[in-house]
């Protein structure tokens, strides 16, 4: 079976302008579908690359995050004793206890205030995240007033670049250093030593404790030993598990959200195709009937249509694509509702979402020409050919 | 008489084209007119704020507590009338799916400062005697089929433990945008549990919400507030219920703005379709435009015509979009009650709607009718379509 396939490619090129103009309502559509997926993809993947498998977080009983936490310098000291916990090349365990609270900061840009977490840590807290990289100054020493920045916060928020001040607590703290933890939540935290925040946040417990396991495999044991200690009103997750919870309600309500838009859109994109292969076909009565006299089979017909359909939707795809593409560029900020604090992320662009992206358009261009198709191949020859 | 007629029965000429461009107008309208609402949800909360209510924090962030004892210092503050403090409880409700706003707050005069959550007398007197008494929105107590005097268990996240409350009074909003999905019991509840249980957090509150009696002295009696507690352990910050409300909104504004991107686009989609139809509806007709001339009508007729047929498409397309709007959003509200308590299509929505339906028909119009205006008599007659 022979299809004229120059002859819908050649069409296309022929009606430049209402190829154009389908085409890039299809891109549109894709580029939204596109870059609502790379959003919850970019959330999930910083969430899930702030923990490590091996660490192990314990927070209160109950409490969604560690900001909501609360563990009593007593319950600390009784994880601390547990057998399971990995020791550092210094002899030292791999924990650190540490306090996690929100400050309103003001953003360089627009003044406006927004939630940062401020993370009070411990001497071990660096060696237990390893994607944690000081980029300029030094380690803020233990005792002092003094921070260190995450990269997002020292680029977006007023006072948390290198040598500048901040102001809580009744105190005026320096930032001494800025940290690079990569595409992690850490990125917009700051740190600062556990004990002189808790001093000046008069909050005489911790927020949460945080260690390497000796042996990822005793996890199970362990949390269920801390859980059902009755002197600990505690819970253990494993880190990854942790971050990966407090993504879960933004993540869904992204690609909800996504899903919702980009059905109705391509409504409206999959109408503009109709319009289009309806129009093609209806232009084309005479050419179609000459290609039936020619010999061509009523399948030929139809999948050439359908073939035109199909490039014109993967056309509006691969520039959708590109276009999505360099959202890559874009570095989004905003609350995370769970743990009610800022978080920087940037558009991540996959293999599995360029793939769901082009498969898209191609089923837009399919169901937008499929309809016109069949009425192409149903034509009687004769009647073709008669037409004006 | 005789341009309206042409327009319409070119309207008709293609049935099927006009139900699609139709249908294509009236979905991008009704995503638009969704998205525009969705959007203004995010405003709601400062729109329907008092300017006689200010908000008074912690000033380091929202996570930190002030002193109760607070509370009668801002009472003495000159132009304030009435204190209440409020907590934001954070209690879930059997599982984290059935999230609502709950608040652990002093009873008599916050229902005095909040007038739009409307109880009936004897509701109102039930709620305020019966310390474990609660008070829940008309939605909310329908979402979950609670009635009057039913025991409702809430489990905290914040303040650990089973928190058992009676319901006492359901109240409906004042307002049609008042939200109906919120909770509140009596803070001294809390605080007395507290003090057993954890004495360290008793005395504390989230947020005083104080009432000022003019809006012009809302200012002023914030920064009184502010200069009262300075240099204190636990520093304010006061600010009107909107500002309040609004530094929530910065807080996601990068979504809020994403979101008016979006609305934006799928009328820019739609107006590619629709100038793609109108393009190819002239490139057909374009020996009739011909013709036309040739019989001796200007360009305005013949440009008139085609800028006709484009609004009139689009603008049935709009008609029925918002037709569709009310309905849809009337399904939202009840479906997804969890996610958007209220989801009312304002006029000034359906305003947009109707501009957003011209200026797709409009800018669709554009190059049709300069290639109908432009065209030669003796090239648009020699073409064939």
């Amino acid at each position: 079976m022979v299809i004229p396939l120059s002859y819908s490619f050649r069409n296309l090129w022929t009606r430049r302008l209402t190829t154009v103009l389908t085409a890039s309502g299809m891109a549109m559509v894709v580029f939204v579908f596109a870059a609502t997926l790379m959003l919850a993809e970019g959330l999930q993947k910083t969430l899930i690359a702030t923990g490590s498998p091996d660490n192990v977080v314990v927070i209160r009983k109950g409490s969604v995050s560690e900001v909501q936490s609360g563990v009593e310098r007593n319950q600390a000291s009784i994880v601390e004793s547990q057998p399971e916990i990995a020791i550092g090349s210094n002899g030292r365990q791999l924990l650190a206890k540490e306090l996690v609270v929100l400050i309103n900061l003001p953003k360089r840009d627009s003044n406006k205030p927004s939630n940062v977490v401020i993370r009070g840590v411990g001497e071990e807290s660096l060696l237990l995240r390893p994607q944690v990289r000081l980029v300029e100054g030094r380690m803020p020493r233990p005792g002092s007033a003094e921070v260190v920045a995450g990269m997002n916060i020292a680029k977006r928020f007023k006072g948390g670049g290198l040598g500048e001040t901040l102001r809580f607590g009744m105190r005026t703290w320096t930032v001494v250093g800025v940290f690079d933890a990569g595409a992690t939540g850490f990125s917009s935290e700051i740190w600062g030593d556990v004990d002189q925040l808790m001093q000046a946040f008069r909050r005489p417990v911790y927020s949460s404790v945080v260690f390497k396991l000796r042996d990822t495999g005793q996890f199970q044991a362990l949390k269920e030993r801390i859980e059902s200690d009755p002197r600990l009103t505690l819970e253990a997750k494993r880190e990854t598990r942790y971050y990966e919870d407090q993504s879960e309600a933004m993540a869904t309500f992204l690609r909800i959200m996504g899903l919702a838009l980009t059905i109705i859109f391509s409504l409206g994109a999959v109408i503009g195709a109709m319009i289009t292969m309806y129009a093609a076909v209806a232009n084309r009565i005479t050419e179609i009937g000459t290609l039936r006299a020619l010999g061509f089979t009523r399948t030929s017909i139809l999948i050439a249509f359908v073939c035109e359909a199909l490039f014109l939707g993967l056309l509006g795809g691969v520039v959708g694509m590109v276009c999505a593409s360099f959202m890559q560029l874009i570095t989004i900020s905003t609350m995370n509702w769970q743990s009610f604090a800022e978080l920087a992320f940037s558009f991540t662009l996959t293999p599995s979402i360029i793939g769901k992206g082009l498969l898209f358009s191609l089923v837009m261009g399919l169901v937008g020409g499929v309809l016109p198709a069949f009425r192409a191949a149903n034509m009687k020859i004769v009647d073709a050919l008669r037409a004006s | 008489m005789f341009i309206l007629k042409l327009i319409i029965r070119n309207c008709f000429r293609h049935p099927l084209r006009l139900l699609l461009t139709i249908a294509g107008v009236a979905v991008a309208v009704i995503a638009f007119g969704l998205l525009r609402t969705l959007v203004e949800l995010w405003y709601l909360g400062a729109e329907s704020s008092s300017s006689t209510r200010l908000i008074t924090r912690n000033s380091i962030s929202l996570v930190f507590s002030l002193p109760i004892s607070y509370k009668e210092k801002i009472r003495q503050v000159q132009g304030v009338e009435k204190v209440a403090n409020a907590n934001w409880f954070g209690g879930i409700y059997k599982t984290e799916k059935n999230f609502f706003p709950n608040f652990a707050v002093d009873p008599q005069n916050y229902l005095d400062l909040y007038p739009e959550f409307v109880l009936s007398p004897e509701e109102r007197g039930a709620f305020l005697r019966d310390r474990k008494g609660a008070v829940a929105g008309r939605k909310l107590a329908a979402k979950h089929g609670w009635k009057i005097g039913d025991q409702i268990t809430l489990k905290g996240t914040i303040f650990p433990g089973q928190w058992e409350f009676v319901l006492r009074g359901i109240y409906r909003g004042a307002q049609r945008t008042t939200d109906e999905s919120q909770f509140f019991f009596h803070w001294n509840y809390l605080n007395e549990t507290l003090k057993q249980t954890m004495a360290r957090r008793a005395d504390q509150t989230g947020i005083f919400v104080i009432g000022v009696k003019k809006a012009d002295q809302a200012a002023e009696a914030a920064e009184a507030v502010d200069a009262q507690f300075k240099n204190s352990l636990a520093e304010t910050l006061t600010e009107t219920e909107k500002a309040f409300q609004l530094s929530f909104v910065a807080m996601t504004e990068a979504i809020v703005i994403a979101i008016q991107i979006v609305s934006y686009v799928v009328i820019v989609i739609i107006m590619v379709v629709a100038a793609n139809t109108m393009a190819m509806t002239a490139r057909e007709r374009i020996a009739e435009y011909a013709t036309l001339k040739a019989l001796g009508f200007g360009p305005f007729h013949i440009g008139g015509v085609i800028f006709g047929e484009s609004l009139a498409i689009s603008l049935a397309g709009g008609a029925l979009g918002i037709a569709l709007t009310f309905p849809a959003a009337g399904w939202i509200e009840t479906e997804l009650s969890q996610f958007f308590p209220v989801f009312h299509v304002t006029t000034v929505t359906v305003l947009l709607d109707l501009a957003a339906a011209t200026v797709v028909g409009s800018v669709a119009a554009i190059f049709p009718t300069w290639r109908g205006v432009t065209i030669r008599v003796a090239d648009g007659l020699r073409r064939i379509g």
